[in-house]
């Protein structure tokens, strides 16, 4: 069974803003019966173009019913431009995270927006500049170069988490990996920039702050493989831990911090978080 | 909040006569079977009587029974055991849907080097004979093809598929683990040369299970260790659980013609209702030719995990071929051999039904799966889209 959430689990069961809106401004249709799910989104703007109301339709599993959910609450209120900038992770974020086997739910929503806005400024979204990439999911090679870099993946599994592309014949394992391996040269040539704070912290807010989510989201956790940790210090991005009792020893103890952790401090903190260990 | 357990053909509750008889096995009567001592003697001779409840079971001598730790490493026992004991014969032979016991290990072997055949199914489940035949040849060292589907019920014609096998002298091994408790099996009068079988499939625990290796035939040990099973399966013998699984196969003998009446009714009920109160439902598999407990139907424009979640909100548990509910991102292997439509595979709900089900509980079901279907279909946008092409938006 999934580890879902329990903001996953409420938005699947009570699914907010499911319809279509009446004569709407633009209409987003992405996915398909074949794939397993799909996902029409309709928005209708105000006179200031703000999204005035947001409605989907959805065919899929939970996370992808969640997902246009929540993606349908993040979007209403917000300016085209606002719009554009939301990424399939700030969907993930909102649902306090999906498996990351369910990504590919978030992404769509990204993709549902996307289209939705280019409905309404009467772009045509041709795939005419794109190959097809994976046949078996249609995807393409912008669809996943965009989820490679919005995501920072690393490995081909991972990009058929996210978009689905590899999760069929297989046959395009070899391609996805050239691109990944492009794609990663070129995030490191141009670094990317810092992005914005969630929220503007000052640096005693900011300790409190990850002092408090140590506490509550990490500790019970660790304690309950017979281990803890301890804040050590905060130096701009960097937070400084020590890992105490069984996590000292355990030899996965940099997958735990990295994965685990960081993960933590960045939905909750801030999203530049990294998390460094002070070995005893 | 109550639960309706309908998802028999993953697992089963262990009977409370097995759990029974099992419990002074752990901290009583602890022996073990091989020592010398009368406390070990004593274990052995109930390890006995559980050989011969199997055996009496399956229509087999005890002799040919040996116990492992589940169906998976029965079948991976049959196999790799025959292939090696005719290390010059390259070619393997199995079915598109078999369960993944046997599935994987074929494209194991591919990956090894040998030829592998999976023979097609058409759009009820039935196996292609045709293509059975013609794609047996010399160096076909072992055919493989279970007795009964485990997400259809589909029950394959294992007599017929045996002759065909036999008479070219070649072995012939059946995952028999859906089909034990549920069928009439006879060793005795079959061409099955091996068969597997599980315990937690009939109410007897996880962690046990039965390889039938017909007397004559050749084979080479999996687990290499001990004198266990004689020489057969090294390692020291999971005592409680085997002497469940006797009890098991005891009470499973004395069930069957329940589960082809009783049970079988409550299923066909199930599925009746369910085809009256929701529209665009399917049956998968041949309704003629299935075990008695099995219905698997899709319902088309929604997706099977979203369905099991909200039954399971109400205590019902059920399973999915949808590609969501595996982690993988394509419907069941065994509804796409059968070619059912991507519209019905996505959204195909498996219920398997126990002797321990009431018609209280199909009822249940009845009440609340039809407005789940709906509640779903008024989120799916190809629901609309689709009463749209039938004059009905």
């Amino acid at each position: 069974m999934w580890d879902y959430t329990e903001k996953v689990k409420d938005h699947f069961l009570n699914p907010r803003n499911v319809g279509e809106v009446e004569n709407p401004d633009g209409i987003g249709e992405v996915g398909s019966l074949a794939c397993g799910d799909a996902l029409r989104l309709s928005i209708k703007l105000d006179e200031k173009k703000r999204i005035r109301d947001a409605k989907f339709k959805t065919f899929g599993c939970a996370s992808a019913i969640a997902s246009s959910s929540a993606l349908t609450e993040i979007i209403k209120g917000m300016t085209l431009e606002e719009a554009e900038k939301v990424t399939n992770q700030d969907i993930a974020n909102y649902l306090g995270g999906l498996p990351e086997e369910k990504m590919h739910c978030s992404v769509m929503g990204r993709e549902a927006l996307q289209a939705a806005i280019a409905n309404f400024r009467g772009q045509e979204v041709t795939k005419e500049d794109y190959e097809i990439v994976c046949k078996c999911f249609g995807v393409t090679d912008k669809d996943i170069e965009r989820a490679i870099k919005e995501n920072d993946l690393r490995t081909v599994e991972q990009v058929t988490y996210y978009t689905k592309a590899g999760g069929g014949c297989a046959q395009c394992h070899p391609k996805i990996e050239a691109i990944i391996e492009r794609v990663r040269k070129e995030m490191e040539r141009e670094s990317p920039p810092p992005k914005p704070d969630k929220r503007k912290l000052t640096n005693i807010q900011k300790i409190k702050l990850i002092e408090e989510t140590l506490g509550r989201e990490i500790v019970p956790a660790l304690k309950a493989d017979g281990g803890d940790i301890d804040l050590i210090d905060v130096d701009g991005s960097k937070v400084y831990v020590a890992l105490r009792g069984k996590c000292s020893f355990c030899p996965s103890s940099e997958f735990t911090l990295k994965q685990y952790v960081e993960s933590k401090l960045k939905e909750f903190v801030s999203d530049d978080i990294v998390v460094e260990e002070v070995k005893p | 909040m109550k639960t309706v357990y309908v998802d028999n053909n993953a697992t089963t509750r262990v009977a409370p006569e097995v759990l029974e008889v099992m419990l002074p096995y752990f901290s009583e009567f602890y022996g073990n079977p091989s020592s010398m001592h009368l406390f070990g003697g004593q274990v052995q001779k109930k390890v006995n009587e559980a050989r011969e409840q199997v055996a009496d079971f399956l229509g087999a001598e005890p002799s040919e029974i040996i116990f492992t730790s589940c169906g998976t490493e029965s079948d991976n026992t049959a196999i790799l055991g025959t292939l090696d004991s005719y290390p010059e014969k390259r070619h393997f032979i199995t079915s598109r849907v078999e369960h993944p016991a046997v599935m994987n290990v074929s494209s194991h072997l591919s990956r090894k080097g040998y030829r592998t055949t999976e023979i097609s199914v058409d759009r009820e489940g039935r196996l292609d004979l045709d293509e059975l035949k013609e794609s047996i040849a010399n160096e076909t060292a072992l055919v493989s093809i279970m007795y009964a589907n485990n997400e259809t019920g589909v029950l394959f014609p294992i007599e017929e598929i045996g002759e065909i096998v036999k008479s070219s002298g070649i072995p012939f091994h059946t995952d028999g683990v859906q089909a034990a408790g549920k069928i009439p099996l006879n060793m005795k009068k079959s061409t099955v040369d091996l068969l597997s079988l599980s315990g937690h499939k009939l109410h007897a625990p996880k962690g046990v299970g039965v390889l039938y290796i017909r007397k004559g035939t050749k084979f080479s040990p999996f687990m290499i260790g001990g004198h266990q099973e004689k020489g057969r399966r090294g390692g020291t013998e999971n005592v409680p659980y085997i002497i469940g699984l006797g009890k098991a196969c005891e009470l499973g003998k004395k069930h069957l013609g329940e589960e082809n009446t009783r049970v079988r009714a409550l299923r066909d009920y199930l599925e009746a209702k369910i085809l009256e109160k929701v529209p665009n439902t399917l049956v998968n598999g041949d309704r003629n030719n299935r075990l008695p407990n099995t219905l698997n139907v899709s319902f088309e424009y929604v997706e099977g995990e979203s369905i099991l979640l909200l039954l399971s909100d109400l205590g019902i548990c059920a399973s999915s071929g949808s590609a969501c509910t595996s982690g993988s991102l394509e419907p069941s292997h065994v509804l796409r051999a059968m070619g059912v439509p991507f519209t019905a595979a996505h959204g195909s709900i498996r219920f398997s039904l126990s002797i321990y089900n009431t018609k209280e509980e199909m009822d249940y079901i009845i009440e609340h799966l039809p407005p789940i279907i709906q509640r779903l279909r008024d989120i799916s946008p190809f629901w609309k889209d689709y009463l749209k092409t039938q004059g009905k938006g």
